[in-house]
């Protein structure tokens, strides 16, 4: 089970997140939204580890993977597409693995192009790759869409369903469609005030 | 007619060729001037003493003596220097610890080394020392500079990825450090020829370039003196070509390897 217990955090000491409690349901699809500003993505780095919260606590289980598609694309940018999946994925997935997850995601494999000269929504489609070939038990989205055209959304998100429906996934999306479109079951509802509800 | 065009590469060259025509015929209407090669040689008398030292054995024993030892400081130096700054990006009592010790190295003057050098170095080895005191400081504050400016987004992604060290160094710091650890080559490597000759013309050890010159100054040959000054900046702007290549070179290496494991 993944849960949040009192989450708060404050920047500058102006409250962002006031004691967020939430539990998500497992291998399921939660959408977490909020008007800009009400904390999502604060509140997936807490969970991801890289911020601390000024109280409050996230329950994992315990050796639980976690992947991230981040709102910006993190992706090594003298690195060919290929090489960025590589660097990230797990030993026990193969080579062949990595290029026929470019191939569903309509990239071409064998593209020995440095990402710097993707275009937005090819780095998108990366970034997507590289979350759900980490194998993750739990996997975070903020915004992943974003850029992506109407067919490379829907195919993004078959990819996503495909590879990670055992996952407990949280998505970010100001896209209520995106929501239905990736099964969400549940939702959290950032308030903007540092509260949060189901 | 068709214009003739030249590329800004080709534009810059010429430029460059052109300073350099400059400032050569300034040299030489000074000693023009001047009419006492004994005060001032002439860059065509330098040329030619060279010209003569570069067919004799010795010439090649000296440059090869300097060389090796400038080479060897340079290369202990500039490793050291790497080690440390990964050391101090990854531990930070090694940044503090080193800080002060780094600070000292770089502001002490290199006579002050030498001086105090030759009491526990050979004559021999003193300019390998002086030169790799030469190339730690600045190599070292660079790297670690190039290190600390490592996206710090892409350090977290790694971080959630479970990235291993060497795939963080490799995609992440090492790009970083690259431009940083070029500027302290070209900024280092001037300093340890300058200050190595300096600690050879002290400690004369054999087969050297320092040793030379000093015998240059004792036999007022001036000729000689000019023409090893030349040897050593023609030895140093080569050297200095030869490592930012090989740092290139070693850069587009570890871009451009094989993504499969």
């Amino acid at each position: 089970m993944v849960a949040l217990e009192g989450i708060s955090k404050a920047f500058d000491s102006a409250p962002v997140l006031r004691g967020v409690s939430f539990a998500f349901p497992e291998r399921a699809v939660t959408a977490l939204s909020g008007p800009s500003g009400s904390g999502k993505t604060t509140l997936l780095n807490i969970m991801l580890g890289l911020v601390a919260p000024d109280e409050g606590a996230v329950r994992m289980p315990v050796g639980a993977r976690m992947a991230a598609v981040f709102q910006e694309d993190r992706l090594i940018e003298h690195f060919s597409a290929a090489r960025n999946l590589r660097l990230t994925t797990p030993k026990d997935i193969s080579d062949r693995e990595i290029l026929e997850a470019l191939r569903e995601l309509d990239l071409a494999p064998d593209d020995q192009k440095r990402v710097a000269k993707y275009s937005g929504g090819m780095r998108r489609r990366v970034a997507i790759a590289r979350a759900a070939l980490f194998k993750p038990d739990v996997l975070l989205l903020d915004e992943p869409f974003t850029g992506l055209d109407e067919d490379a959304r829907r195919r993004a998100v078959e990819f996503l369903k495909r590879r990670c429906g055992s996952a407990t996934v949280v998505l970010v999306s100001h896209d209520r469609d995106e929501a239905a479109l990736m099964g969400a079951v549940g939702e959290l509802r950032l308030d903007g005030e540092g509260g949060g509800r189901a | 007619m068709k214009p003739i065009s030249t590329s800004p590469k080709t534009k810059n060259r010429l430029l460059r060729a052109g300073a350099i025509a400059f400032w050569l015929a300034a040299w030489q209407l000074l000693s023009m001037a001047v009419k006492q090669e004994l005060l001032l040689v002439s860059p065509v008398s330098a040329c030619k003493t060279l010209i003569r030292l570069m067919g004799e054995r010795a010439f090649y024993d000296a440059v090869l003596g300097s060389f090796g030892r400038i080479l060897a400081g340079f290369a202990l130096g500039g490793a050291l220097a790497v080690v440390l700054a990964a050391l101090a990006r990854a531990f930070f009592p090694v940044r503090v610890l080193l800080g002060p010790l780094m600070s000292t190295v770089k502001a002490t003057p290199v006579a002050s080394f030498v001086i105090l050098a030759l009491i526990w170095i050979r004559s021999t080895n003193l300019s390998v020392f002086i030169s790799f005191l030469m190339v730690l400081p600045i190599t070292y504050a660079n790297v670690l500079d190039g290190l600390d400016g490592a996206d710090p987004k892409l350090l977290e992604m790694a971080k959630v990825f479970r990235v291993r060290i060497p795939g963080r160094v490799r995609a992440i710091y090492a790009p970083a450090a690259f431009p940083m650890l070029l500027t302290a080559v070209r900024v280092s490597l001037g300093m340890c020829w300058k200050a190595g000759i300096a600690a050879e013309v002290i400690a004369q050890p054999k087969n050297s370039i320092g040793s030379a010159l000093q015998q240059a100054k004792l036999f007022f040959a001036t000729p000689e003196m000019f023409a090893w000054t030349l040897a050593t900046i023609l030895l140093s702007v080569l050297f200095e070509h030869a490592a930012v290549l090989l740092i290139t070179a070693l850069r587009r290496r570890m871009e451009g390897r094989s993504w499969s494991r």
